[in-house]
C-alpha cells in the first residue's frame, strides 16, 4: 500500500550535473553512461508484502532492465520530518539522480516539507513523489494513481462472490489517499448489487503516525469482527497490517482481497487460498516508467495519474478464484476506460 | 551525614579521585563495550567494523549533520530532562511521549488560532511555551493525582495515558477539529503559525546552510534551571532526599504524597517543551511527525545518570549515533547495528556504574577502616556521596 515508503531513486547520469556539483571521476572514463539509482524505504520498508514491495519490485527491474546502479535506503521507526529530508538530501548530495520519495510520509507541508525542502537544496537533481500531490517544483514530478478505479473492479468481484450480501474495506489509515480506495470499492459493489451493505473501518489516523500500515495484530482483530458479524470478503488497503486480514479470513473461513502487490504471489503459502483477488497498484511500473523517462530527457514536473488506461492500477487473476467472473469485470474495466462509468473518489459520507 | 561536624573543605579537597576514577571511566568503558558488541555483529554480516565507523564519523561530523544534531539533541535532552526529574524522585513517567503530544497539539492550536491575530509573534511564542508546559503539566498530574490518592503505580498510568493521549490528539487532528488539510495532500497539521511567531534559527555551524533552531537556547535554559533547582532549593534537596530514602525523607518532614506530585507537575512541564523546537522553528504546525521521544529519553536519562551535564552529552551521543547511521545505508551495512549499540551502551552503563560504585565504595570502606584504626582529627571519610 501506499505507506511508508520513501524511494529515493536517483541515477547521475554522465553530463547531468549532479546535485552538489561533484561527480565522481572514476564513472567518466570511455565516456560510459553511469547512472546511480537508489531507493529509500519509509517505516514498514521493505517486506510488507505490499506497497513497499511494490516499489521495490519497480527498482528490481530499472537494475535489471536499465542496468542502472539502485541503492535502498530504509526508514527508522518515529523518525521526523528532518529525518526524511536528511535522507533525501543525502541521496541527492551523493550523487544520486533522480530521487523519489514513494509515499506520502515524505510530502508533509507543500512549501517547507522533506521532499520540498529536498528539492529546493539540490535544484538540478530531479525528484518523484509517489502519491502526494501537494508540493509543487520545477524538478519535482508527483506520480499519484486512480486507486478508485482499481478498488471498482475488486469491490464488483466482492460482491460477485459474496453470499451474505455484506461485505468489509479495511483502510490503514484514515486519510484522503485510502479514502479513494474505500469510495471506489463501495461504488463496485454497488454497480453489482444495489443493496449489498459495506462495513468501512480504519486502524489508524495521521496524528498516530498511520500505524494502522503496520500492524498485522490490529488487521486481524477488524477483520474477525467483520466476519463475525456476516461480511465474508474484506478488502484491505492496510500495507503490512494486511497480513493480519488474511490470517483473519483463514481462520473464519472467509475470502480477503489484497492490495498493492499481488498478494497471492507474495504471501506466505498457507494464506494463498483466502486471497480472491489484489487490487494492483503499479508502482513498478510508475517507478520504472520514471526512471526511464527520466534517462530519455523526457522528465516532466507536476501530476502523472496512472489509471486503469495506463495499467497503472488493475486487478490480479492469480489463484483462479475469478475465472468465472473474469469477463464481467472486464467489461467494467472497458466502461471505466472509456468514460462510461466515473468512479467516485471520495465515499459518499466525505 | 557528618558533614556538619566536618571542618569546611576546599572544592579540591574535597575531589576524591580513588571515589571519582570509576564513575568517570564507566561511561568511556560502556561505550568501548558497545562498540565492541555492534563489531562482533558487523563481523558476523561479513562488514568490516572499522570502515562502518569511519564512514559515520566522517559524514557525522560533516557541517549539515552537526547542525542535525544538534537540532536533534535539543529535543532529547528536553525529554531526557523531565524523565530524569521523575527519576531523581524514583518516579518513572514513562508517559512523556503522551504529555508532549498533546501538549504540542494544544499549544500549536491556540497559537494560531485567529482570536490572537492582534497579538504580536513574540507574545504568541511566550504563550506558546507557557501553554504547552501547563498541559504537559497537566498530563502527568492526571498520573501523579492518580498516584497520590489511589495508589496507582505512575509507571501503568503514564502508559495508558499515552495511549489516550495518542486517541485525543487523533480525535482532535481531523479536519472536523483543530485540523486542516492542504489541497492533494494526506497530511492533517493545525493551521499553521502566522510567520512572526516562527522562532527564527542561530547561524552556529560555519559551512552549513542550514541553521540551529533557536530552541536551544531554551534546551540550555531547561539544564540550567533543572541543575539549579536539583543542588540549590529546597524543592530539590527534598526531591532528591524522597528519591533516595522516602522514609527518611518523611521522618525528616518532607510531605511525600506533595513530592510525587511536585515531582509530576515539573516533570510533564518540562515535557511539555519537547515538541516545540519543531513546532517553532521547523514545521511551524502540529504534524504527525511530533512524537515518538519518550522511550528515547529513558535511555538517554539513564545513559546521563540523571545529571545536567551528563544528559546533555548522552543526547548529543544519542544524535550522533542517528544522523551518522544514515550513511550506513549507503555504504550498504545494515543501519540496525546502531539500535545495538545504543541498546548495548544503555544496559553496558547501568552495569558499569553498578562496578563503579561497588568499587568506590570498597574504596571508601577501605579508607574508613584506616581511619578509624588510626585515630586522627580529619579523615571523615563517610561523607556519602549522592549516587545517581
Amino acid at each position: 500500500m501506499k505507506v511508508l515508503v520513501i524511494v529515493g531513486v536517483a541515477a547521475v547520469a554522465l553530463g547531468t550535473a549532479a546535485c552538489g556539483g561533484k561527480s565522481s571521476g572514476g564513472n567518466s572514463d570511455g565516456g560510459k553512461k553511469t547512472v546511480k539509482v537508489g531507493l529509500a524505504y519509509d517505516i514498514g520498508g521493505r517486506g510488507d508484502k505490499s506497497f513497499n514491495d511494490a516499489a521495490a519490485a519497480g527498482l528490481e527491474r530499472v537494475k535489471k532492465d536499465l542496468n542502472l546502479d539502485v541503492k535502498e535506503l530504509e526508514a527508522n521507526k518515529d523518525e521526523t520530518d528532518n529525518d526524511k529530508l536528511s535522507r533525501l538530501k543525502l541521496l541527492c548530495t551523493s550523487g544520486y539522480n533522480p530521487v523519489i520519495a514513494v509515499g506520502f510520509a515524505y510530502a508533509g507541508d507543500k512549501d517547507t516539507g522533506p521532499i520540498a525542502s529536498a528539492a529546493k537544496a539540490c535544484p538540478n537533481t530531479k525528484f518523484a513523489i509517489i502519491d502526494d500531490a501537494s508540493v509543487k517544483a520545477p524538478n519535482l514530478a508527483n506520480l499519484t494513481f486512480a486507486e478508485e478505479q482499481g478498488s471498482f473492479l475488486v469491490g464488483a468481484a466482492a460482491a460477485l462472490k459474496s453470499k451474505t450480501g455484506k461485505v468489509g474495506f479495511i483502510g490503514g489509515c484514515q486519510v484522503d489517499l485510502i479514502k479513494k480506495f474505500e469510495a471506489g470499492y463501495v461504488a463496485g459493489a454497488k454497480a453489482v448489487k444495489a443493496d449489498i451493505q459495506v462495513e468501512p473501518n480504519y486502524l489508524s489516523t495521521v496524528a498516530d503516525k498511520c500505524s494502522g500500515f503496520n500492524d498485522p495484530a490490529k488487521g486481524q482483530t477488524a477483520a474477525e469482527g467483520m466476519f463475525d458479524q456476516g461480511a465474508d470478503v474484506v478488502y484491505q488497503a492496510a500495507g503490512g497490517s494486511g497480513t493480519g486480514v488474511f490470517k483473519a479470513a483463514k481462520a473464519k473461513g472467509k475470502l480477503a482481497i489484497g492490495v498493492d502487490s499481488d498478494q497471492y504471489e507474495t504471501s506466505a503459502p498457507e494464506l494463498k487460498d483466502v486471497i480472491l483477488t489484489s487490487m494492483l497498484k503499479r508502482v513498478d511500473n510508475a517507478v520504472f516508467q520514471f526512471v526511464k523517462d527520466e534517462g530519455e530527457g523526457k522528465f516532466t514536473a507536476g501530476e502523472t495519474v496512472f489509471d486503469l488506461k495506463a495499467d497503472g492500477v488493475g486487478y490480479s487473476t492469480s489463484g483462479g478464484k475469478l475465472d468465472d467472473i473474469k469477463s464481467k469485470l472486464d467489461e467494467y474495466k472497458q466502461q471505466i476506460i472509456d468514460g462510461k462509468i466515473t468512479v467516485p473518489s471520495k465515499p459518499a459520507n466525505g | 551525614m557528618s558533614e556538619v561536624a566536618a571542618p569546611r573543605r576546599s572544592w579540591a579537597e574535597r575531589l576524591d579521585w580513588r571515589q571519582l576514577l570509576p564513575r568517570l571511566l564507566a561511561p568511556v568503558a560502556a561505550l568501548l563495550i558497545a562498540a565492541l558488541i555492534s563489531s562482533i555483529a558487523l563481523v558476523i554480516s561479513d562488514k568490516d567494523p572499522l570502515a562502518a565507523f569511519s564512514s559515520m564519523l566522517d559524514y557525522g561530523t560533516q557541517p549539515d549533520s552537526l547542525v542535525d544534531i544538534l537540532n536533534k539533541s535539543t529535543d532529547y535532552y528536553i525529554a531526557a530532562v523531565a524523565v530524569a526529574i521523575g527519576f531523581r524522585m524514583n518516579l518513572f513517567n514513562i508517559g512523556v511521549d503522551g504529555q508532549y503530544r498533546l501538549a504540542t497539539l494544544v499549544a500549536a492550536a491556540v497559537g494560531a488560532a485567529p482570536f490572537l491575530d492582534w497579538a504580536p509573534g513574540f507574545l504568541r511564542i511566550v504563550l506558546i511555551v507557557v501553554i504547552a508546559m501547563l498541559v504537559g503539566a497537566f498530563w502527568a498530574g492526571v498520573a501523579a493525582v492518580l498516584k497520590v490518592t489511589r495508589g496507582v503505580s505512575e509507571v501503568i498510568s503514564t502508559i495508558m495515558l499515552n495511549f489516550i493521549g495518542g486517541q485525543i490528539v487523533a480525535f482532535l487532528l481531523t479536519t472536523n477539529h483543530l485540523g486542516v488539510q492542504a489541497k492533494g495532500s494526506n497530511d492533517v497539521t493545525t493551521p499553521v503559525l502566522p510567520k512572526d511567531a516562527w522562532l527564527s534559527g542561530i547561524p552556529l555551524i560555519p559551512g552549513s546552510a542550514s541553521d540551529v533552531k533557536g530552541f536551544v537556547v531554551v534546551a540550555v535554559l531547561v539544564g540550567v534551571g533543572y541543575w539549579f533547582l536539583l543542588g540549590h532549593t529546597r524543592l530539590g534537596f527534598d526531591l532528591r532526599a524522597s528519591g533516595q530514602n522516602a522514609t527518611s525523607a518523611v521522618a525528616s518532614g518532607v510531605n511525600a504524597r506533595r513530592m510525587v506530585l511536585y515531582a509530576m507537575l515539573l516533570s510533564g512541564g518540562v515535557a511539555g517543551l519537547v515538541g516545540l523546537s519543531e513546532l517553532l522553528g521547523e514545521r511551524h504546525a502540529y504534524s504527525s511527525s511530533v512524537g515518538g521521544l519518550g522511550f528515547t529519553a529513558i535511555g538517554i536519562a539513564l545513559l546521563g545518570r540523571n545529571s545536567p551535564v551528563g544528559i546533555a552529552l548522552a543526547s548529543l551521543l544519542w544524535a550522533f549515533l542517528a544522523r551518522a547511521s544514515q550513511i550506513l545505508d549507503i555504504e550498504e551495512i545494515p543501519k540496525e547495528i546502531i539500535t545495538i549499540m545504543q541498546g548495548t551502551t544503555v544496559l553496558a552503563v547501568v552495569v558499569a556504574y553498578e562496578l563503579a560504585t561497588r568499587l568506590s565504595r570498597r574504596a571508601q570502606q577501605r579508607r574508613v577502616g584506616a581511619a578509624v584504626s588510626e585515630p586522627g582529627p580529619d579523615k571523615s571519610a563517610d561523607r556519602s556521596e549522592v549516587p545517581a
